[in-house]
């Protein structure tokens, strides 16, 4: 390594880039879901590093719920267009215009429905792999999923019966119908992330930089104001400088109080940070403490 | 952490009343890597079940169905980081029928935890665990005598049982153990030394962690690449540009190398190392790159790259240790695939000839192979395979077998 130590950031990056190319050599049709927030993000220049310089092997695909911090759709076509790669945006709406999701009310969290878009957009174009950019450390049943994670027909997951996976030998058959969902950088905690966008100098949406936001407190979140979220009687808004630690759907996902303002600074934050990322900012996470494993069986990423 | 933190992959083994659920907890507790909700989430649970203390062994149960059974039920991957290393724990039943476990999560470690309850010694699951890590090759060893407190943290009984340890552990060929007394539950000796082994005056299990020395767990002298992909992007730019694609799995490569494509047996040239971040002098394992070389030959996905100084064996045919991780026994009259480094081919194992009884080593002849067992066997492929003896470098000494039918990962092979 040029007189280098190979730190764990390298060797995370190489495991990456390594099942990338798996992906590319033995799976059909794959695709790479891509959806503006900050772990896709460096799944994009992990692909870049994977296949320049040629084009990558395979479509980006964002699932979009529509209840989106538009920072994040700016960014998301922004990036796709500067790479000059193939995106296809699929909407929730399209779903429930066909009927295959029905909801009551339009304003409430869409994360739960993604799983029947996600099923559909597969379906239409025959994807056999979808690579994700999830990550063991966020999640209970996350740490236990395999990388190479195997669906059946209906998308969902069988916690108790995944294929044992050795070495860096990755089994990626699948029957017709069968898909797989990969997981590259499965290895990576929040802090890995943070280190390589600010190693990598990454352009990342706004909003995960501090900022002032009007916000509502409820429980132990705070909530930001939008076009979906308004406060309710006796709710005072308040404006506070936050940031976003990860970004979905607009309606569940609260950002922290923080005044870091670049990488450096937010690296630093999360490095002696006391809450999970998601404990933090996922309020659909918090339902239960098996939502997502009950998700992930219902065929979610 | 800073630009020179280094990764270690380890796992833990070890009966089920060992305590390693909670000596994985109480790492991350005592290096401050459990977060606050992680922590009050345990905190109730502990409650509800009518514990006096916060139970650290609930932070690595992870699916519902454990949690119903209060039993872990597969690998379960932990992270933490010091300012010297970032860790990746793979955390691993120790349940009689979950072998195939513990040698999953082992063939991507660096380093075993080996547990032993200070009151019972070394018991026949210690025996296996150790066995099992000697197979998988992992390159170092700690054996951590857990529950001291409970046999008034003593000297001589922590003495008797390292020496029975290490005389077994000799018998396998395994030299690169560490001993560490502990105690998991009150935390002596794991992040911080405590007040009740004071006679003890080597390393804390974390100081064993983030100092052992990792840089050679790889093969540094043969160089080995097997291409992944191809690249030839067809633009105007790089017409003619045809790279190899794929990661350095052992050795290194320097421009101007030459090198030998098998099995073809073909020579070229390196003409350059492509990355995005800028062509590169040279590289090593396990570093993911692009080759271009000076000649046009005929490569594609499967084909590895070598240097002559050592080649290693072409065959069709090969001895290797199997751990079948299959409901399904081994059939013979059925043909399988291999899947070794990047090439995949049709195989069937021409004999069986003994199985190990990994609890006494004793070979049994002619087995029924069936799930869990480690057998020794040969097998015919359909395609030549570029082979290392596994104890010389894991990547191309290693393979799975996948069953057609079901499309399973049914066995671990470690070419003998």
């Amino acid at each position: 390594m040029n007189n280098r130590i190979f730190t764990h950031l390298d060797a995370l990056e190489s495991e990456s880039i390594h099942i990338m190319r798996e992906v590319a050599a033995e799976c059909k049709n794959p695709a790479l879901l891509f959806s503006g927030g900050k772990d896709s993000i460096v799944m994009l220049r992990l692909a870049e590093k994977a296949f320049r310089p040629a084009k990558f092997p395979f479509p980006l695909v964002h699932i979009d719920t529509e209840h989106n911090f538009p920072e994040v759709i700016a960014t998301r076509d922004k990036l796709a267009a500067d790479l000059g790669e193939r995106l296809i945006v699929r909407s929730l709406e399209d779903s429930i215009k066909r009927g295959s999701i029905v909801i009551k009310n339009p304003d409430l969290p869409r994360n739960p429905f993604q799983s029947v878009t996600l099923l559909e957009t597969i379906a239409e174009f025959g994807f056999d792999a979808c690579m994700g950019g999830a990550r063991r450390d966020e999640e209970k049943a996350r740490a236990k999923e395999r990388i190479f994670s195997f669906r059946d027909e209906f998308g969902q997951w069988d916690p108790k019966n995944q294929r044992p996976e050795l070495w860096d030998i990755y089994n990626t058959r699948v029957h017709q119908g069968e898909n797989i969902r990969v997981f590259p950088i499965s290895n990576w905690t929040e802090l890995d992330i943070w280190q390589y966008i600010g190693r990598e100098k990454l352009h990342i949406p706004s909003i995960y930089y501090a900022h002032e936001r009007e916000v509502i407190r409820r429980g132990n979140s705070v909530i930001p104001v939008s076009d979906l979220v308004q406060p309710k009687a006796g709710e005072k808004v308040e404006v506070l400088s936050v940031r976003f630690r990860t970004v979905g759907d607009v309606t569940c996902t609260a950002p922290v109080e923080s005044t870091a303002s670049n990488v450096e600074e937010i690296i630093a934050e999360t490095a002696t940070t006391r809450i999970t990322e998601r404990g933090a900012t996922r309020m659909d996470d918090q339902t239960s403490d098996a939502s997502m494993e009950l998700r992930k069986k219902e065929g979610y990423f | 952490m800073t630009d020179t933190t280094q990764l270690l992959r380890f796992i833990t083994a070890g009966s089920v009343d060992d305590g390693k659920s909670t000596l994985i907890g109480r790492l991350l507790h005592d290096s401050k890597s459990i977060f606050e909700d992680q922590y009050s989430a345990i905190s109730r649970t502990s409650e509800k079940r009518g514990m006096a203390a916060v139970d650290l062994s609930l932070l690595t149960d992870g699916l519902q169905a454990e949690r119903e059974q209060g039993i872990t039920i597969d690998v379960a991957y932990r992270y933490f980081a010091t300012p010297k290393r970032k860790f990746i724990i793979g955390d691993t039943p120790g349940h009689e029928q979950y072998t195939r476990n513990m040698v999953t999560a082992a063939s991507t470690a660096n380093l075993v935890v080996i547990l032993i309850d200070a009151r019972r010694g070394v018991l026949v699951q210690t025996r296996r665990h150790t066995y099992l890590a000697s197979l998988v090759g992992i390159p170092h060893i700690v054996l951590a005598v857990n529950k001291m407190d409970m046999v008034e943290y003593g000297q001589a009984r922590f003495d008797e049982i390292c020496t029975e340890y290490l005389a077994f552990a000799a018998q396998l060929g395994l030299h690169n153990v560490t001993c560490v007394p502990l105690s998991a539950l009150v935390g002596d000796m794991l992040v911080d030394r405590g007040d009740n082994l004071n006679w003890y005056q080597g390393p804390t299990l974390m100081e064993v962690l983030e100092n052992v020395e990792i840089d050679h767990d790889v093969n540094t002298t043969d160089f080995r690449y097997p291409v992944q992909w191809v690249c030839r992007p067809q633009t105007d730019e790089y017409h003619d540009f045809r790279g190899f694609m794929g990661r350095i799995e052992a050795g290194s490569v320097t421009v101007g190398d030459e090198i030998t494509v098998l099995p073809s047996g073909r020579t070229s040239r390196v003409k350059e190392i492509v990355t995005l971040d800028g062509n590169l002098e040279t590289a090593c394992a396990p570093q993911s790159i692009c080759i271009t070389l000076t000649d046009e030959i005929d490569i594609s996905r499967g084909d590895m790259f070598v240097k002559a100084d050592y080649l290693p064996t072409v065959t069709k045919e090969f001895d290797a240790m199997l751990c079948w991780l299959s409901d399904a026994p081994l059939d013979k009259n059925r043909k399988y695939l291999v899947k070794h480094t990047t090439r995949t081919a049709k195989c069937l194992f021409t004999s069986i000839d003994y199985r190990i009884d990994v609890n006494t080593l004793e070979q049994h002849a002619n087995p029924t192979v069936n799930m869990n067992d480690i057998a020794h066997v040969r097998l015919k492929v359909q395609l030549p395979l570029v082979t290392d003896h596994y104890t010389r470098n894991r990547a191309s000494g290693s393979f799975i077998v996948i069953d057609e039918a079901t499309n399973n990962t049914v066995a671990a092979g470690m070419i003998a």
